[in-house]
């Protein structure tokens, strides 16, 4: 992968240019989906937009010192690392790409989580703090199973690059993976059933409870980012391999869409888990279906 | 820069995000707020959003006539709210005591204490009256936010502004949730 086709992948398409749209669509997406279900109407199409844009012009209430330039830091960190998530997605066949990029993926993925963490404790607000200890619970519990899942699908294809991931035939074992993803994927996003750490009312606003104006904004758009990258993840796993460009990205923004709607269902048709239920879920129902996963990747490659 | 501001304005018009401060009340306006973002009135046409923390909101709606035990909370969640912002008064408590009036527990109204924008009268008013006020609220933030831009310091007078109707607020504003926790 050359410079110029890497910048072009992190600014043009998918990154920042296609995905800061894509981003404030999903999230309207999710809004407008949840709200039929409901029997309501819903916000209109340009919603996420016009609140990106409120909040840019709100003002912050002061922070001096270097725990307000951290507190400022963490929005910024996480946008950028889930602009490069979505920017390290192998959408367009024969974009390039290189060995281990599955890796630096998935780095970049986790980081947003991350730094909500760090950003609740460093508000030094009470429910920010209880937002990021559940949120650090939760990213223990989730991450077993997806990283598994990925290691797996790696695995059964003896490759860590996105490209020739990408390009797999599908078999009973990638199936398994991909929907190992899928049940990480709310977690990941923090919607229900798992939206514990930002449970709104519950714990006012989790983590971002001290977050006000640009800074918010950045937490909106990093949560959209994720959106796009986490649905584009597989999106990109389960497309078919096209050589035509422009249909491969259709395609691509499709699958996406399709499964954006579906997370939202279920968003809309569960109610949010306490803690312990959550963390049972991933460690006993999920964990053995994962550690099944890997091992007969494992045992596949042994054997071929 | 006209043009931003322009954008700003309508974005402010169309995102109106409320945080439900309760100073005593009986629960029954309460109850119309939520009534207001439920299937029927189905509030989020307009961008209503109702938020977790007051860092996040513009409008804060206050319900109930302010008793004195709820009054320090009402000005720290007040200096909360960043700017620019509104507050509006929902139902009859908060706009004059209704029925408790002369009562040694309140320090009511609320504009006593607070500047408020929007008053929604009502016992409890109806849910539509509630999105009305909102949407009332939005332009007259649409309209203020478009004069604190223009003047380059519209950062320092909203805090004068704040600090000025509400001493405690100027300290509450930096401090906020952080004194909930000691």
């Amino acid at each position: 992968m050359t410079l110029l086709t890497a910048l072009a992948r992190l600014l043009v398409f998918p990154g920042l240019l296609f995905a800061v749209p894509a981003a404030w669509f999903f999230l309207w997406v999710e809004r407008k989906a949840v709200a039929l279900m409901q029997g309501r109407v819903g916000p209109p199409f340009m919603q996420p937009f016009w609140d990106f844009v409120k909040l840019l012009g709100k003002q912050t209430p002061p922070r001096t010192g270097i725990a307000g330039a951290i507190m400022r830091a963490w929005p910024l960190l996480a946008v950028s690392s889930a602009a490069g998530a979505v920017g390290l997605l192998p959408v367009l066949p024969s974009s390039g790409g290189f060995e281990g990029d599955l890796i630096l993926l998935l780095a970049l993925l986790e980081l947003p989580s991350i730094c909500i963490i760090a950003a609740g404790f460093s508000s030094r607000s009470i429910f920010g703090e209880i937002g990021s200890a559940r949120e650090a619970a939760l990213s223990v519990s989730y991450n077993i199973v997806f990283l598994l899942a990925i290691v797996s699908i790696a695995a059964s294809q003896h490759t860590f690059k996105l490209e020739a991931l990408a390009g797999m035939h599908p078999s009973f074992l990638t199936v398994l993976g991909i929907i190992a993803i899928l049940v990480c994927l709310p977690a990941k996003l923090h919607i229900n059933p798992f939206s514990l750490p930002n449970a709104e009312q519950e714990i006012y606003a989790g983590p971002m409870t001290e977050y006000a104006g640009p800074e918010l904004a950045m937490w909106e758009l990093a949560h959209g980012l994720e959106w796009v990258a986490g649905t584009g993840l597989v999106a990109t796993l389960i497309a078919p391999h096209i050589t035509a460009a422009w249909l491969a990205g259709g395609l691509f923004v499709a699958l996406a869409f399709a499964i954006v709607l579906l997370l939202s269902v279920l968003a809309a048709a569960t109610a949010r888990l306490a803690i312990d239920s959550t963390v049972r879920f991933y460690w006993q129902c999920t964990l053995i279906f994962a550690i099944l996963a890997i091992s007969s990747a494992i045992l596949v490659r042994f054997r071929s | 820069m006209k043009l931003w501001n322009r954008l700003m304005c309508i974005a402010r018009r169309r995102s109106p995000w409320l945080f439900h401060m309760n100073s005593g009340s009986c629960n029954g306006c309460d109850i119309e707020i939520v009534a207001a973002l439920s299937p029927r009135y189905d509030a989020e046409q307009l961008g209503v959003r109702l938020e977790g923390s007051p860092r996040h909101a513009d409008i804060l709606c206050v319900t109930g006539p302010v008793t004195k035990k709820a009054l320090g909370a009402v000005n720290t969640v007040y200096g909360q709210v960043c700017g620019p912002k509104a507050v509006i008064a929902i139902g009859s408590c908060p706009a004059t005591t209704n029925v408790f009036i002369d009562s040694r527990t309140l320090d009511g109204p609320l504009d006593k204490h607070l500047p408020v924008d929007v008053y929604v009268p009502g016992c409890p008013p109806r849910p539509d009256a509630i999105i009305a006020g909102v949407a009332r609220a939005a332009a007259i933030l649409a309209e203020r936010g478009d004069n604190s831009i223009a003047g380059a310091s519209g950062l320092d007078s909203e805090t004068d502004e704040t600090t000025a109707v509400n001493p405690p607020a100027g300290d509450a504003t930096c401090k906020g949730t952080q004194e909930a926790r000691q």
